[in-house]
């Protein structure tokens, strides 16, 4: 190194005298800033080579099907024919309904914890709700197996089916497995609910005091407060989380693989079993037994990469705008 | 300095990823504390520590039954596929680690699973139910040589508490629920079979493999001979379009799924269903007979097959449908698959002493646990037969 | 609308915000509950010291699922770590530049990318080539999935030590690279060390990347080269079969498994929250 003896590592302060000459742009710099940048750019290094080296195991079966691949909703591995329209049906609609059912919960909780729950009150709840997200997805499956698909099966279902006396509708008919879209999608809505919740919390606060303070005084209940200056306010932001909270639904494998029933199929009815993108390749990834299989698990791959890639980003970037700039 | 550090918190706080938010709450002046730091450092440690200690106990704690679990060493031998024979090789390969201290690692993934894994060379050998055709044969890295190993039966289990007597089904009503045209067990064509049983009127609760499977293979193959819907619409394979059902993961997973779910009806390996206390049915054979799935049906399914068996034969058979008075109709061999020239020549070998113990003492087992032994002459052939592995210099 | 009616809506909308938070809690306490009672049943010394029995078999436990995992985040973090702190210090020291900006966003969606597609690519790279699973591919694996938390962690960190800490040591004399090094990753070291705990908690129950890159075993295994057993993968390979013995054992494994990550979780919370309230801004 040129320069003068660097003062003793690891003590600072201890040892001062004056230094002589500063050193400038040492050959350590140089090597550190060449070290980190490395280590920086292997990041956008490692998404280009997983998006190539899917891109390319996919590209035969992409090449072979074309758009059919993605429309096409016959998915039969011996005839070698492979649509990939049940699956991206199946994440789709999980996933929706896991909003639908979510997004209210969380908005409800968020409003709760950033507005109107005493102070005490706070850290415990928030506590317990972020917990949510810290439960391994195999555990959500576990216990979804157990003690969600056996509810599903009675009392929910029948509960639906007769009780409300929807079993004849399309999207209540069918035999009961238990193991549907429905379990999925409630499954995935209480793995996301941490996320949206999170999120929304964090722009609800980052709302201005002032905001909140100016519709009080022109005399708005405090509900309309809520209503009307603090979500408005922070509206893209609580729709990132809500697109955030979707991004995690999409790629969601375990908990799902567990409770949706595995079959190819689209159908109408929320009981009916079907499939996702991601569990169908965690079922077939280990056996897929031709070329033609696996690049088209490779296909499907690609689509998952690609849809979550634009909702994530989507989510982000929603919440950035609002989070950094604070002025709509 | 200091508004200057609370506008970087707050801006910082806010673009924090949600999975982080939580977490962590950083600010400013509290991280230079140094008793902060002693403290994190003091949690790291004890968890470091913890994890230290689970180590060493696991490694010399032990004093189970299981001898291989003190061996520490690595694995000798991989192998990958069916899930149907996987009660009776689990036991084997303990047995046989017990006795010789040679460790196999099974992973039971499925027949298609055993087939690719082999073909790609990623495990030492494969086990199937359904023979490896000869495009298979091709894809793989050199010739593929079938072992028989035992005998297993495809049992139809359902899931109805309310019946006692073991149901009674022929091939082609079996062929008419898998394609959703029955849809409810008390349909007058279950009835008609089951005289005198009250069957309930709920839903036919379909379950499939939804996984490449040697067992569906055998179950297909037999709808295939005895339904020609069947036969025109999924036809036999590993995977099939199945018109209705659930899809579960391996015999494990569809038994799995056909004990929780009233109603239901699926197809597993005879020894799933009987570990399981499923119910089975007694299928209708080709003589007319309900014949219920049991070590000694299979055998008669199995007789007079190995007599016939011509000198060169590669073992690659079918005995669903069999005749036989006394036969199960899904009846099946399973297959060791290893390739014809081994790579490595100790792990050849090792692999060649393992399949003569099988077909020798592992032979006696099978019975125990539900499946049926090899015929006798066919075990002895096979014998000789593991003399034409080629494990390098000393063939 | 009447100034009665109005407030009669403002309390039923609060009320519905109590409810809300109630059936958000409601999941989390069911699922500790049966974890609980499910599970305990079945914790036992042996179930930390035996391996997996045969199918059908009662008893066995999952020693070698838990080292495994240990094993596996272990490789994680030697993967993980470096490149993530490595990348933060980059991001801190460049901030809006550009190439930083681009990195800071791709590592956001590096994060979001689901596990399973980091598990195709380990297999591309790890388990197709070199034929065989082994724990160093999951290891890959697991590890791509932590560099973007200890990356925006690391960042989030150093941008929190005060510039005049920084302004000093160089004033005294010191390099860049080593005031980054020595002065600023040290002060920061704590806010790390908390973003590695986090990162391993997300990872260490993570089972798709697994499923076809570690594989399992069923019997004692630490070499890196062999598939490895996990407790994830374990919980479930158990939690579908059939044998009740087995459930039990999933429940249990479970327990393990969220203890594991609660611990690890508490103390990076708790190392924090300490700082918040003891210290004061």
């Amino acid at each position: 190194m040129t320069g003068t003896a660097a003062p003793p590592v690891g003590d600072p302060i201890a040892g001062i005298r004056p230094a002589g000459p500063v050193e400038t742009s040492a050959r350590g710099d140089r090597v550190f800033q060449i070290v980190i940048t490395a280590f920086a750019i292997s990041i956008p290094l490692l998404l280009v080579v997983i998006a190539v080296s899917i891109g390319l195991a996919a590209w035969p079966a992409l090449s072979r099907s074309g758009l059919s691949f993605l429309t096409s909703s016959k998915w039969d591995v011996a005839a070698g024919e492979f649509g990939a329209a049940p699956a991206i049906y199946g994440t789709i609609v999980s996933s929706i309904l896991a909003l639908v059912i979510a997004t209210p919960l969380a908005l409800g909780v968020s409003i709760f914890l950033s507005e109107i729950a005493p102070k005490w009150l706070r850290q415990p709840v928030g506590f317990l709700v972020d917990l949510l997200a810290a439960i391994p997805s195999v555990v959500y499956g576990l216990w979804g197996i157990f003690v969600l698909i056996p509810l599903l099966r009675d009392p929910i279902a029948p509960f639906f089916k007769d009780t409300l006396h929807l079993g004849n509708t399309p999207l209540f008919s069918g035999p009961n497995y238990g193991y549907s879209m429905f379990a999925a999608g409630i499954i995935l809505a209480i793995m996301i609910l941490p996320f949206i919740s999170a999120v929304t919390r964090e722009v609800l606060l980052a709302v201005p005091r002032s905001q909140r303070e100016a519709a009080l005084a022109l005399g708005a209940t405090r509900w309309e407060m809520i209503r009307d200056a603090v979500i408005p306010y922070a509206k893209s932001g609580i729709i990132g989380g809500i697109i955030l909270g979707l991004g995690r639904a999409l790629g969601e494998t375990m908990a799902v693989t567990m409770l949706i029933g595995n079959r190819p199929e689209i159908a109408a009815s929320l009981f009916a079993p079907g499939y996702t993108m991601a569990s169908l390749i965690a079922n077939e990834f280990t056996e897929a037994t031709s070329d033609t299989h696996l690049s088209a698990l490779m296909g499907v791959g690609a689509v998952l990469f690609v849809v979550t890639l634009i909702v994530n980003a989507l989510a982000r970037w929603l919440v950035w705008r609002v989070t950094k700039g604070g002025v709509r | 300095m200091l508004s200057r550090d609370k506008v970087v918190t707050t801006r910082t706080r806010s673009q924090v990823l949600p999975t982080v938010a939580f977490m962590l709450k950083p600010t400013a002046i509290s991280l230079l504390k140094g008793a902060y730091l002693k403290r994190i450092t003091l949690a790291s440690l004890v968890v470091a520590a913890a994890a230290m200690v689970a180590c060493s106990s696991d490694k010399s704690g032990s004093d189970n039954k299981d001898a291989t679990a003190n061996s520490g060493g690595s694995v000798d031998l991989t192998g990958a596929g069916a899930t149907f024979p996987y009660p009776l090789y689990s036991k084997w390969f303990s047995d046989y680690a017990a006795k010789t201290g040679v460790k196999i690692n099974y992973q039971s993934i499925g027949s298609g699973g055993g087939i690719r894994q082999l073909s790609e060379g990623t495990v030492d050998f494969g086990a199937s139910d359904s023979p490896m055709s000869d495009e298979d044969i091709a894809k793989a890295k050199g010739a593929v040589m079938h072992f028989p190993t035992v005998l297993g039966a495809v049992a139809v289990t359902y899931n109805l508490p309310e019946i006692t007597a073991p149901l009674r089904l022929s091939g082609a009503v079996l062929g008419e629920i898998f394609m959703g045209t029955i849809k409810k067990w008390n349909d007058a064509k279950i009835a008609a079979l089951n005289p005198g049983v009250k069957l309930p009127a709920s839903d036919i609760l379909v379950v499939h493999r939804s996984d490449g499977s040697g067992t569906t293979f055998v179950f297909t193959d037999y709808l295939t001979a005895v339904s020609p819907t069947w036969a025109s619409g999924p036809g036999r394979g590993k995977e099939v379009p199945w018109p209705v059902g659930l899809g579960g993961k391996g015999n494990e997973g569809v038994s799995g799924q056909v004990k929780q779910t009233p109603g239901a009806i699926g197809y597993v390996e005879l020894a799933y269903a009987k570990q399981n206390k499923l119910a089975f049915a007694s299928m209708q054979n080709a003589a007319g007979n309900f014949i219920a799935p049991s070590p000694e049906s299979m055998t008669a399914a199995a007789a007079g097959v190995a007599e016939k068996l011509p000198g060169n034969t590669d073992y690659r058979l079918s005995i669903v449908n069999a005749a036989g008075a006394d036969a199960y109709p899904i009846s099946s061999f399973t297959w060791i698959l290893v390739y014809e020239q081994q790579a490595d020549s100790v792990k050849g070998r090792k692999l060649r002493d393992f399949l003569r113990w099988a077909l020798t003492e592992g032979e006696s087992q099978a019975a125990s646990l539900d499946y049926a032994p090899l015929p006798a002459s066919m075990a002895t052939r096979l014998n000789a037969r593991l003399d034409s592995i080629k494990v390098g210099t000393t063939q | 609308m009447s100034l009665r009616s109005r407030h009669a809506t403002s309390t039923v909308m609060l009320t519905l915000t109590y409810v809300a938070a109630i059936i958000a809690t409601l999941p989390l306490l069911f699922i500790i509950f049966h974890l609980l009672r499910q599970g305990a049943a079945f914790i036992r010394p042996e179930f930390f010291t035996e391996m997996p029995k045969p199918v059908g078999e009662e008893g066995g436990g999952m020693a070698n699922a838990i080292v495994g995992t240990l094993i596996l985040i272990g490789i994680a973090s030697a993967i993980g770590l470096p490149v993530g702190i490595g990348a933060g210090l980059y991001l801190a020291d460049k901030r809006t530049a550009p190439l930083a900006t681009t990195v800071r966003f791709l590592s956001d969606v590096l994060n979001g990318l689901p596990s399973i597609v980091l598990g195709i690519f380990a297999w591309e790279f790890m388990v197709r080539p070199f034929g065989g699973f082994s724990a160093l591919a999951g290891g890959v694996a697991l590890g791509a999935m932590m560099i973007p938390l200890v990356t925006r962690t690391t960042e989030e960190m150093i941008r929190l030590v005060p510039i005049s800490l920084r302004e000093a040591a160089l004033a005294l004399g010191y390099t860049r690279w080593r005031t980054s090094v020595s002065i600023v990753l040290r002060t920061a070291l704590p806010g790390i060390v908390t973003g590695a705990l986090v990162a391993v908690a997300r990872i260490a129950g993570e089972t798709a990347p697994l499923l076809f890159t570690a594989l399992g075993n069923s019997f004692w295994s630490t070499s890196l080269n062999e598939p490895i057993a996990a407790l994830p993968l374990q919980i479930f390979t158990y939690a579908i079969s059939p044998y009740e013995s087995q459930h039990a054992q999933a429940w249990a494994g479970a327990l393990v498994l969220i203890a594991i990550v609660l611990i690890i979780s508490l103390i990076a919370r708790y190392a924090t929250r300490g700082r918040h309230d003891g210290g004061g801004d």
